[in-house]
């Protein structure tokens, strides 16, 4: 956990309290609804369909029980007993009131929680793997440097209003689970031949309305370095980034229409001229951030425990041990992911009662910590293989226990047109049928590892694009239609998905997903060949056929 | 549109001159960029005060042989969304050494004049009377800052530093 000191707090108040005079103003009409929109935004509300919905930052996605249960009081105060976790390590609340919006901030700011930049266009919470600090084989700690890029992005003077919202996201480990290949800036840790820590920086990835997966611009940034880089960056986007077309304005395009090679030439001579000024970071700076993360003590714990043997011959324990924990980098210790997509559920949702009996349970299995997965399910990183069984009976009572952590009904989704005044389509229908056609377990496990995911409109929220199967839903003389695109993935080979055919309409989805598995089933190679291996291998023509043949 | 210069409140000493109107011999002038250029050498050795105007999605790099006959370069927000400004307030200031008046023009709110202040900006053509008046009060709001620019306001990373060391001084 990263310990906020007296300055962090402060900024945080002091942040509350400049939105409470802008909440003031709008309601009292000194600020237009045009200009009020662009501040409201910088701090994470947004006008829905039906209300107002804020936006809360989970910084690299670690949260102490004691916030969680922060966010549960927010539930249950301000909103309607629940929220929805995000895929960029944020929680949103739905039903807001404007005039209490502050309170609910300043309730959120007493244990370090802010909605800084969740929205709007500027740099955008900093992301990272959801299991860093534990994973087995990391590098180090890519949270440290998480940290580090969300003070130097938090307020920013010069990058406040960009051509368009900017996304960071850390890595280091081989296995990106953070998405990086689909970010506006992403960054692999990595000790360069040299031993020297550093990140490979890439730029120019996103989803969205155009796609494009993220290009190196530079093989090895020295992590003291990493600053002044980055603001070269942002400094080329900032002023050549397009503001003529919205949906042109992401540094995306500007990469594509000057090519990687000329834009990294900008940057370069840009960064040059500023790469020894005060953004240098030297090795005591790091430090300083390291020493306010603190990590558990562990005990030396045998990896097969009593308890664990005991507990084999119950197969519904059985089941969720093998599918949703994984090891952690501490003999002894296991990371258990708590499953936010119950069969029937909307994806990523969590109630406040969910949420404060997941707290009790971190402080008592796991350290007080929990963390947040792009894939919009929650962990417990510090969890005694010894616990395993008392656990999962805890999560098994409270619904978070599903076995279903990466399998078929695993589902990312939007909100969709039952929230969002941008959709043209409904997502979570769409997931809730589809976890009740994929319920039963074992059918799931032997279909292996499949992310389907669901956006409501282009904007690609739901990251459809780099779903194993992409669900995007579109209007079409006013009815919702369904593109399916497959093929796509998201961690470090990621690709954009293909498309497989014309849309489809909204009753015929889970029947057109089924027919994509089925002929995956038939056309594996052998039982361990996932699907995402089968398409790359044999590509979307079979499953064409397959699927529209008799449509 | 009342202009806030040095904290407060103030006269504009510049008279804005449109492309098309005479240029007076003395007395303080605001002038669009390309007017400017068109004459450069004999606009900067005036006898009266010249400031320019210059459009956020031009190349600063024209205007630095000229800086230090300039005595104001005013920077255009044409809507307080887009922030091209920013960064060429910040390179006027950081890289060029542009010391002169650096004002900020456009669609001005209060909303704007920490992030201003801290690219540079030194005064400021606000759009609401309002906004002007709570100047002094809106810029305190903020003790923290977390990223350096060429204010000279301390960051949050340095005061951490400074303060580790007082403290093992101290022992």
């Amino acid at each position: 956990m990263y310990a906020y000191d007296e300055l962090d707090r402060t900024l945080i108040n002091e942040r509350v309290s400049e939105f409470r005079d802008q909440v003031k103003r709008r309601l009292s009409g000194e600020l237009t609804e045009d200009e009020f929109k662009m501040l409201r935004l910088q701090n994470g509300v947004y006008l829905q369909l039906h209300a107002y919905m804020f936006r809360v930052a989970i910084p690299y996605g670690t949260l102490s029980s004691e916030q969680l249960r922060r966010m549960a009081h927010v539930a249950r105060k301000y909103d309607r007993g629940y929220g929805h976790f995000t895929t960029r390590q944020n929680i949103q609340f739905n039903w807001i009131k404007l005039a209490e919006l502050p309170d609910a901030l300043a309730d959120l700011a007493d244990v370090g929680i802010h909605a800084m930049q969740t929205s709007g266009n500027n740099t955008r919470n900093v992301t990272s793997d959801q299991w860093a600090g534990v994973a087995p084989g990391e590098i180090e700690d890519p949270r440290i440097w998480s940290e580090l890029l969300r003070q130097y992005t938090t307020l920013h003077p010069e990058f406040s209003f960009l051509p368009r919202k900017f996304k960071f996201a850390i890595t280091a480990s081989d296995h990106d689970r953070a998405a990086i290949k689909v970010h506006d800036i992403g960054l692999r840790l990595y000790r360069n031949a040299a031993g020297e820590t550093g990140f490979e920086v890439l730029v120019g990835g996103g989803l969205g309305r155009t796609p494009f997966i993220g290009k190196t611009i530079k093989p090895f940034v020295h992590g003291h370095d990493l600053l002044s880089y980055v603001e070269a960056i942002l400094r080329v986007y900032n002023q050549y980034g397009r503001r003529d077309n919205i949906y042109k304005a992401r540094i995306k395009i500007l990469v594509h229409e000057l090519g990687i090679e000329k834009f990294a030439r900008e940057v370069e001579e840009e960064w040059l001229q500023m790469r020894d000024s005060a953004l240098q970071i030297d090795d005591s700076v790091i430090e300083d951030i390291r020493s306010r993360f603190s990590y558990p003590t562990y005990e030396k714990l045998p990896h097969m425990p009593d308890e664990l043997k005991k507990a084999a011959h119950d197969p519904h324990f059985e089941a969720w041990r093998k599918n949703s924990t994984f090891p952690h980098k501490v003999p002894g210790y296991a990371i258990a992911v708590l499953s936010l997509k119950p069969v029937g559920g909307p994806p990523g949702d969590a109630t406040a009662d969910q949420m404060d009996a997941i707290a009790d349970l971190a402080d008592r299995y796991s350290f007080g910590e929990i963390r947040v997965g792009h894939e919009q399910n929650l962990a417990l990183p510090h969890v005694a293989r010894r616990d395993l069984p008392a656990l999962w009976k805890a999560l098994d009572r409270i619904g978070v226990a599903t076995p279903n952590v990466n399998l078929v009904s695993d589902i990312i989704a939007c909100p969709g047109l039952d929230y969002c005044s941008l959709a043209n389509a409904r997502s979570i229908p769409i997931a809730q049928e589809l976890t009740r056609r994929f319920a039963n377990h074992d059918t799931a496990n032997l279909i292996g590892r499949l992310h389907i995911n669901i956006s409501g409109c282009i904007n690609a929220c739901g990251h459809h694009h780099v779903g194993h199967i992409g669900i995007l839903g579109v209007e079409k003389n006013g009815e919702e239609f369904y593109q399916i695109t497959i093929g796509g993935r998201a961690d470090e080979k990621a690709e954009v998905g293909t498309l497989i055919g014309p849309a489809v309409p909204y009753g015929d989805v889970a029947d057109v997903i089924e027919d994509i598995v089925e002929a995956y089933l038939a056309l594996r190679a052998r039982p361990d060949e996932l699907f995402i291996d089968a398409v790359k291998r044999l590509g979307v023509e079979p499953f064409r056929e397959r699927v529209y043949a008799t449509r | 549109m009342p202009l806030v210069k040095g904290g407060k409140i103030a006269a504009d000493a510049l008279v804005h001159v449109a492309d098309d109107a005479g240029i007076p011999d003395d007395g303080g002038i605001l002038i669009s960029a390309a007017r400017f250029l068109a004459d450069a050498e004999a606009l900067s050795g005036r006898a009266g005060k010249t400031g320019v105007i210059w459009p956020n999605n031009r190349d600063i790099d024209d205007l630095v042989p000229w800086l230090d006959r300039l005595a104001v370069v005013a920077l255009v927000f044409p809507n307080f969304r887009d922030g091209r400004a920013y960064s060429q307030a910040r390179v006027l200031r950081e890289r060029h050494g542009y010391r002169g008046e650096l004002r900020a023009t456009g669609q001005v709110l209060r909303d704007q004049f920490v992030f201003m202040l801290r690219a540079g900006f030194d005064a400021f053509q606000v759009n609401k009377e309002s906004d002007a008046e709570a100047f002094a009060a809106t810029v305190k709001r903020y003790s923290v800052f977390y990223q350096p620019t060429g204010d000279g306001r301390i960051t949050a990373l340095h005061r951490r530093m400074q303060l580790r060391h007082s403290e093992s001084a101290g022992q």
